[in-house]
């Protein structure tokens, strides 16, 4: 159906009235972090700063170790992802493929997971990583989420949908079931593993209360614990608060922008699949 | 046929093992390791005793703890349908045949790209009392100063508006794939019999979405419940009000890790299991009576 011009123009109208609502804090952000301590509180306010100070970004890095967030939250955030898409995908085969014992009762444990707040293992959790001595590792923010029962659901759910056939035939040839899930299967579900590593990142790049809980010394912290950090702070100001905002999360948004339809693909399949 | 049976059992185990070690280990462990907790007072250096009910006595006379878990509820009955609402408006807007949706699109997603602790950041100074923009541009309209985060009427909807603002994008993306499923078919037809635009989209979109909607449903209730980032750096740890924004999960952080009594904490967390897994069933129930599967 062809819309007419004038509900062409509504519909415009509606929707750069929620674009700015959405951006305008962003604009803000950016301005504030490039702005002096002066003029982020000056009234009548001071929109785009005339000298912008990026001298506030490299202030941040004498605050705190901002490299070493960096470093950390991209290091954890990359075994994470790799690590449930393989353990995840090699489940998710199995539970979909394979006939073996306790399956099913196994199936639903699974299902059962992913009902439970997580709060109710934090406590364990910590304790487990205390005991063996991996408090303020990197090995602490990776351990407990190296697998998810969700990704596992997720990429069952495209294994189901392949034809069963294929692997029969590799069978005969003499294929035993690692390899058929590596070599056949696995390149069949690269839309699934890439929607699933895109949420897994996301989140791991994200998450906050578990790099808070574990990891308590300034240089082992992730981005998100580092912000955290810098709020507490006394005497931390508003342009530099801005500045160590951007820089955390300024990595996934310009790789959102690289790769946006993946983005929003990868995002829309956990709809229709989950 | 039997050793294609033995195969199966073998590669089965050996597929799902890691996967299997680290769910014993991480979730089947620590779940009855905290029920025990639950009912011992472990505090900060590891001892216990047990305690009997103790904790879940101190729960139901805990004003703070209660009125937290009061917070959660509202935040889910109140942001979950705003967000749901507006989520399906900017779809439905995003599903017409107009230029530039990709854009759109883009930009309204970035919230749910955004680490949250930055989100909170954001906000709470575009909520600063003094200098923050908001209560300068409410000035030139003639406002005075409101204390978005420190008055204990206000910080509740202050908290709010900032779930919603960050919850839209990703159920927005949701539910336009479920609007784009839609066959055309259905609209053609109803054009034919002289539908209107808003007869079609209660008779067609709504019911063909439905599945969609309960997707979005659920998985915002959940999200909603587990918000806690936002709540703890838009707060902070020493507002005088925190008390009227804090949230169930934000006590039971403050309880097993900052004041250290993780007994306490073990409990907090068990209802809080508890809690969300009766809204996780009467949703499921709920579901029959409006959700229709093709």
């Amino acid at each position: 159906m062809e819309l007419s011009k004038k509900n062409k123009l509504i519909i415009h109208l509606l929707l750069i009235f929620s674009v700015i609502l959405t951006v305008f804090p962003y604009i803000w952000m950016v301005l504030t972090s490039l702005k002096t301590q002066a003029q982020s509180i000056q009234v009548p306010p001071v929109i785009i700063p005339s000298a912008p100070q990026w001298s506030n970004y490299t202030r941040l890095f004498t605050i705190l170790p901002f490299a070493n967030f960096y470093l950390n939250t991209a290091v954890s955030t990359v075994i994470i992802t790799f690590g449930q898409l393989f353990l995840c995908s090699m489940a998710a085969y199995a539970f979909a493929r394979l006939k073996f014992w306790g399956r099913d009762v196994l199936f639903v444990l699974l299902l059962s997971l992913m009902m439970i707040p997580s709060q109710i293992y934090l406590i364990p959790q910590f304790l487990i990583i205390q005991k063996i001595g991996l408090l303020n590792t990197i090995s602490a923010l990776i351990l407990p989420s190296l697998y998810s029962a969700y990704g596992t659901f997720l990429l069952r759910q495209f294994f189901m949908g392949i034809p069963k056939d294929l692997e029969e035939a590799a069978l005969i040839d003499g294929c035993n079931f690692f390899q058929i899930y590596y070599k056949i299967m696995l390149p069949l579900v690269v839309p699934g593993l890439i929607a699933l590593g895109i949420l897994v990142s996301l989140w791991s790049w994200n998450s906050l209360m578990w790099p808070l809980i574990v990891n308590t010394s300034t240089d082992k912290m992730t981005l998100s614990a580092g912000l955290a950090n810098l709020s507490g702070r006394s005497g931390i100001q508003y342009p530099i608060l801005m500045a160590g905002s951007v820089l955390s999360s300024l990595p996934i948004i310009t790789l959102f922008f690289i790769f946006q339809k993946k983005f929003i693909s990868g995002i829309a399949i956990t709809g229709s699949k989950g | 046929m039997s050793t294609r049976k033995r195969k199966e059992n073998f590669w089965g185990f050996v597929l799902i093992g890691p996967l299997l070690i680290g769910i014993i280990i991480f979730n089947v462990f620590p779940f009855f390791e905290n029920i025990f907790f639950s009912f011992t007072n472990l505090g900060r250096f590891g001892l216990y005793r047990l305690t009997g009910f103790d904790n879940y006595i101190y729960f139901f006379k805990d004003e703070q703890v209660l009125n937290a878990f009061w917070n959660t509820f509202k935040y889910v009955i109140l942001g979950v349908p705003c967000i749901i609402i507006l989520s399906l408006i900017l779809a439905a807007l995003l599903n017409q045949k107009i230029k530039g949706k990709g854009i759109y699109r883009t930009l309204l997603f970035l919230p749910a790209v955004t680490m949250p602790s930055a989100i909170a950041m954001i906000w709470k100074w575009l909520y600063n009392y003094d200098f923050g923009i908001i209560n300068t541009m409410l000035n030139y309209i003639g406002i005075h100063n409101i204390s978005w985060l420190g008055n204990a009427d206000i910080i509740f909807w202050s908290v709010l508006i900032v779930l919603i603002w960050s919850g839209i994008g990703y159920n927005m993306i949701i539910l336009l794939a479920g609007l784009q499923c839609i066959p055309p078919v259905y609209y053609e037809a109803a054009e034919i019999d002289g539908a209107g635009p808003i007869r079609k989209f209660f008779s067609i979109t709504i019911p063909m979405l439905t599945p969609t909607l309960f997707f979005v449903t659920i998985t915002s209730v959940i999200g909603t419940i587990q918000v806690f980032d936002i709540i703890l750096l838009l707060v902070g740890k020493t507002n005088l009000v925190q008390g009227d924004a804090i949230s169930g999960v934000y006590v039971f952080y403050k309880y097993a890790f900052i004041l250290q009594e993780k007994g306490f904490a073990a409990a907090i967390a068990l209802i809080l299991f508890i809690l969300t897994l009766i809204v996780t069933l009467i949703l499921l129930k709920l579901q029959k009576k409006w959700v229709h599967y093709q």
